[in-house]
């Protein structure tokens, strides 16, 4: 009952709030009514959703109850059977408390932040229905409804990037991250068209059952035997790595930051994004019997942990700085579930929900404070304005740089770990990007520190008059993510990762007795587990010096080492490649269709043809008309004759 | 015994009804004359309420004859369940264009008791035509329609383009007449008699013969064809429809797109399946042509009008063509899917008429389509009925119009004339850009000034049970289909 609650709450919340769209006000006062009866009825929603979330937990995580509600059936056709059913076990229920917990944090920040927007109704729906979903999502019991959660996220996420329509960069960074995640959902799609094959079933329990049965199986693809687990896995892989932007999906992230800061926090850092890597974790069972696909995960996200950091380093933009830290950090939860040590992939997950939440919204409030200003270079020397802010801002980055004893350096460390111990190529492969990366994740969390908060003020006069703390309403969402953002790591490292992780888990995760990278990732030498801490002081550090102490080394690299800069200013030029790839012949070939084939060829013919054919006949048939009665008797005469000859010719000719 | 040849008279009681009725009131009208315009319209009115009355009373006698084929006259004239069926259409058409000329008359001047007897005069012509048994008995209703229609398109003789329609339509009638009798002569020259019952036992054995007809007998046929080709305006003989439509004055507009027309589809009818039936592999040629060509006409033709009369005319020779189309089937399925056609056809008309005849802006009719513009805003509900009748010409279910085609394209697609059909279908598409224009104009564009109100009382209760028979016909087609089927079973008893 409980699970049916949390689910459904921010549904009526959304819908209500929704249906207020509906309503004009007549003035100002009507009109700030609503917005706070939207925003009640959301809050409300999500609070009480987040409840009994926590009661989920306990009763499911804790006590180990794990359970399936099923609801009523949706689809039967077939031998597939679909029901709506709300799943929960352990995995579900760490999701719900992350997804409930950041929802209801950023609901009550986005009061505060939102404060000026004309449509507050519409933000408050999408952001509970964006919940409802993602909620949706964690608890399918079936790959349908699996789908179903993942696109709807799409289409919330959709629906916030481009919450500010009238500005065309928010538009199309909409449309972008829509059909780029289109692609990853086109490969989730067949992923699960190849379950259904091999199984003859979507639901979870069911195909998790039969897997030993199928784990030789090939399928016939072009001419030639694959593994079928593996192709399965690695089409699935796709679609998560399009949801959670995993180094060649990645493109859609940083431009989804055009989107109001809070969805930003909600969305595209703590939930929506890290769905991929839940799938993965929850498709354990499948994935543990392909190594193939395993070692693709691994590989993809020790890249992305690095390609993204890089990029990083040379952003300018605030929140861009953090969208590129979102996508590295997602890239080590994935390199952890490659090397089959799931559970530290979803504490990371959790820990990193927290700060790189807390990170977002802290970033949110400096642009509320610097008069929605996102360019580092114009900021800075503000810190004593916004003491808050900065103090939040320093334990979300000590979080995500893994400093002891904030929640990041507990998940950082066992993946990290995990990585090592594992053993393999592709381990190895990513213990070293991984630890390169944790120091460039150090070193541009201060860049950014230092930038937005210390030297002398790069804003012109009138921002700086205006800088301002934040109203308490955006704090105290602040404080309480602050929380989690030191504590997360510590409270449940020995559930997630340490000692109690079998109980803790229960049958949420499956790993292959040969898999034993996390049980050995307790065992590895002293100086593994001290690199990462040592590496992140050390980023912490090289920031100081070049951003405090020599602020023109930065600018000396750049002009020395003027292709990198290029390379990494410019990400890689992923975008101008891809550009060049499909965007432009897409636009050519859609200009084609639309000129030629649909142009020339259909309206043409078609419709514009045939109506100008119409109407030249009826001109000339109008014009046959003359008004004279002889011209009128000769067509009479000529239509006789004709027939009349007609059967001359028939009979006599 | 006197008496003897009474029984003959009995088919033609209606008939002599309506003769005996109109020759009183043309006395009545005659005695009446006082020369003085306000006794002039009180005469018109009394004797324009009785013609009504006795178009009304005249159905009642018809159908005292249905259920029964009747031979009088010596087998010149014909009562059965289709000339019934037939004659009850025309009454109602003419019963419906002369309530609805009463005011318009009296508004333009033209208020003279001679068009109500003239009008019914011309229904008896067609009454006579419906029932011809011989090819004389045809030609005398026929002249006798025609005459008093030459005349009431002139009706306004002070009007040159009432006058010219008149004239052209008189014009191009003698035309057509001159056809029609050197067909007639060459029928019975051939075949040696002018009788239905008979001609068709001749043509029948001459089917039979190992040389076939001979050719006097097919262009005999074919001349007649035209001639009725003619009345019913087909293409090619439809050239003086647009004209004739667009100067007569519109009651009698009403009037020829209605009554003469159900008529003379009545006679096509019954000399091409009855007497001709047996050569139907001759002359299905010809009526698919006239047919497709009228189609093709209708549809294209209107579409350049500006005139809303004019555009009537070309929605008219499409109709025609349409329904020629079950002439072309031949069969049962056809002549009825034809009378069903009609029926529809009638009341969508006279709606189609009442609403135009409410046109007018400070007492004068005006006729330009683009006078509707924004007639949604400013008289929604003649612009609703407006939009019922447009919608079901278009054929739009559900619509009568729908239905009408739709029984139409069945016979068709039975006889598997495929090809027609889809030139039916086709044309009927293009045919609906214009009915649509319409609809357009009356609710998306601006009104420039209003129309007149209040609409006359007459006109109002027309189109409304015209509307209502439109819309509601869907809810029980049974009786017209079931009716219909009787009569056009009729024409293939022998």
């Amino acid at each position: 009952m409980t699970d049916i609650l949390v689910v459904l709450l921010p549904l009526f919340g959304a819908l209500l709030a929704g249906s207020l769209v509906f309503f004009s006000p007549k003035d100002d006062i009507e009109s700030h009514k609503v917005d706070i009866i939207a925003q009640w009825i959301t809050c409300i929603g999500m609070f009480l959703s987040l409840a009994a979330a926590l009661i989920v937990f306990v009763d499911v995580a804790l006590e180990g109850n794990e359970r399936t509600t099923e609801l009523f059936t949706w689809i039967e056709s077939g031998t597939l059977e679909v029901s709506w059913a709300l799943k929960s076990d352990t995995l579900t229920a760490v999701m719900m408390i992350l997804v409930t917990g950041v929802s209801s944090m950023v609901h009550i920040y986005s009061i505060g932040y939102m404060h000026h927007d004309s449509s507050i109704p519409r933000f408050m729906c999408y952001l509970s229905l964006f919940t409802f979903f993602m909620l949706m999502l964690v608890t399918a019991d079936n790959l349908i409804q699996l789908f179903f959660g993942w696109e709807g996220v799409g289409l919330a996420s959709y629906l916030l990037i481009g919450f500010w329509y009238n500005k065309p960069s928010a538009n199309s960074a909409a449309i972008k991250a829509f059909l780029v995640n289109r692609v990853g959902d086109f490969g989730f799609a067949l992923g699960i068209f190849a379950v259904f094959m091999l199984f003859d079933s979507v639901h979870l329990d069911t195909i998790f059952a039969a897997v030993t049965e199928k784990k030789e199986a090939t399928l016939l693809i072009f001419g030639s035997e694959f593994h079928a687990l593996t192709i399965t896995c690695l089409l699935l892989f796709i679609g998560a790595m399009g949801k959670s932007a995993q180094l060649g999906l990645h493109t859609w992230l940083p431009d989804a930051m055009e989107g109001p800061t809070p969805v930003s926090a909600l969305i595209h850092a703590a939930t929506m994004v890290t769905a991929g890597v839940f799938m993965v974790a929850r498709l354990s069972p499948l994935f543990e019997f392909s190594d193939v696909a395993l070692t693709v995960v691994t590989i993809v996200g020790a890249t992305t942990a690095i390609f993204a950091a890089t990029v990083g380093c040379v952003q300018n933009d605030i929140k861009r700085v953090i969208a590129y830290s979102t996508c590295s950090q997602l890239g080590y939860m994935f390199f952890a579930c490659g090397v089959s040590a799931y559970s530290a992939g979803i504490f990371h997950l959790m820990t990193h929900g927290f700060f790189k939440a807390l990170l977002f919204l802290g970033a949110g409030s400096v642009i509320h404070a610097m008069s929605d200003e996102q360019d580092m270079r114009r900021m800075g020397g503000i810190w004593k304005m916004v003491p808050a802010t900065y103090i939040l801002m320093w334990i979300g980055s000590l979080a995500l740089a893994g400093i002891w004893p904030f929640a990041g350096f507990y998940s950082k460390d066992i993946i990290l770990e995990a990585a090592y111990a594992a053993g393999t190529g592709p381990g190895n492969y990513a213990f070293w990007l991984g630890i390169a990366a944790a120091f460039l994740t150090a070193f541009y969390s201060w860049r950014l520190l230092i930038m937005t908060f210390h030297g002398t003020s790069r804003a012109d006069e009138k921002t700086m008059a205006h800088v301002h703390e934040s109203p308490k309403v955006m704090i105290i969402p602040l404080l309480l993510l602050a929380i989690g953002a030191v504590f997360a790591g510590y409270l449940g490292y020995e559930m997630f990762v340490g000692h109690e992780t079998a109980e803790f888990w229960g049958n949420a995760i499956f790993i292959l007795e040969t898999h034993k990278a996390l049980e050995n990732a307790h065992d590895v030498p002293s100086w593994v587990k001290w690199l990462p801490l040592i590496i992140g002081l050390a980023g912490i550090g090289l920031a100081y010096v070049f951003y405090m102490f020599k602020p023109d080394i930065p600018g000396q690299i750049a002009k020395a080492f003027q292709g990198i800069y290029q390379f990494l200013l410019n990400k890689w030029y992923f975008d101008e490649i891809y550009n060049y790839l499909f965007v432009r012949p897409s636009f050519a070939l859609g200009r084609g269709f639309w000129n030629v084939v649909d142009g020339w060829i259909i309206d043409g013919l078609g419709p514009d043809g045939i109506s100008s054919l119409v109407r030249r006949t009826a001109i000339w048939i109008s014009a046959l008309q003359s008004g004279y009665l002889y011209h009128y008797a000769f067509v009479m005469l000529i239509g006789l004759v004709l027939m009349i000859t007609g059967y001359l010719f028939k009979y006599i000719g | 015994m006197p008496f003897e040849n009474l029984p003959d008279l009995v088919p033609v009681l209606p008939e002599i009804f309506l003769a005996l009725v109109i020759m009183s009131l043309l006395m009545f009208g005659v005695f009446q004359r006082g020369g003085r315009a306000e006794t002039d319209v009180n005469t018109f009115r009394v004797i324009s309420w009785m013609a009504v009355v006795t178009l009304i009373v005249t159905p009642l006698l018809v159908l005292s004859l249905a259920g029964s084929t009747l031979i009088g006259f010596g087998g010149l004239f014909i009562s059965d369940p289709f000339s019934v069926f037939c004659k009850i259409l025309v009454l109602i058409g003419s019963a419906g264009s002369l309530v609805m000329a009463r005011n318009f008359l009296e508004e333009h001047d033209m208020a003279r008791f001679e068009y109500p007897v003239l009008v019914v005069f011309a229904t008896l012509g067609m009454l006579m035509m419906i029932s011809a048994n011989d090819l004389i008995s045809l030609y005398m209703g026929l002249e006798m329609q025609s005459l008093s229609l030459y005349v009431i398109a002139a009706f306004r003789r002070d009007d040159t383009r009432s006058t010219e329609a008149g004239l052209k339509y008189f014009v191009l009638g003698a035309v057509a007449s001159g056809m029609f009798l050197y067909g007639a002569s060459l029928i019975y020259g051939f075949a040696g008699t002018t009788n239905f019952t008979i001609l068709e036992q001749v043509l029948q054995r001459d089917t039979q013969d190992e040389y076939g007809q001979s050719l006097g007998i097919i262009f005999g046929i074919v001349f007649i064809l035209s001639a009725l080709a003619f009345k019913v305006s087909a293409v090619p003989f439809h050239m003086w429809t647009p004209d004739v439509y667009e100067g007569a004055p519109t009651p009698v507009t009403a009037l020829f797109a209605i009554a003469p027309k159900i008529a003379a589809l009545a006679l096509f009818m019954r000399v091409m399946v009855g007497p001709f039936g047996d050569l139907i592999s001759e002359w299905r040629q010809i009526i698919i042509f006239i047919s497709v060509g009228s189609m093709l006409l209708g549809a294209l033709a209107a579409i350049n009008q500006r005139n809303i009369k004019r555009m009537m005319a070309y929605s008219s020779i499409s109709h025609v063509g349409f329904a020629l189309m079950g002439l072309a089937v031949g069969h049962d399925s056809g002549i009825r899917a034809i009378l069903v056609y009609l029926t529809i056809y009638l009341f969508m008309n006279i709606g189609t008429f009442a609403c135009i005849l409410a046109m007018r802006r400070g007492g004068v009719m005006v006729e330009a389509i683009d006078e509707l513009a924004g007639l949604g805003k400013t008289h929604p509900l003649m612009a609703a009925a407006m939009t019922v009748f447009m919608f079901s010409m278009a054929g739009i279910p559900p619509l009568a119009g729908f239905f009408g085609k739709l029984y139409i394209f069945l016979s068709v697609i039975q006889a598997e004339l495929y090809l027609l059909a889809v030139i039916g279908v086709l044309t009927s598409v293009v045919g609906s850009f214009y009915y649509l224009r319409v609809i357009r104009l009356m609710y998306f564009e601006d009104p420039d000034e209003p129309l007149d109100r209040p609409v006359s009382r007459e006109i109002s209760l027309i189109a409304t049970l015209a509307g209502l028979v439109t819309v509601l016909f869907f809810l029980y087609p049974d009786f017209l289909v079931l009716s219909a089927a009787t009569a056009s079973s009729a024409l293939f008893l022998n």
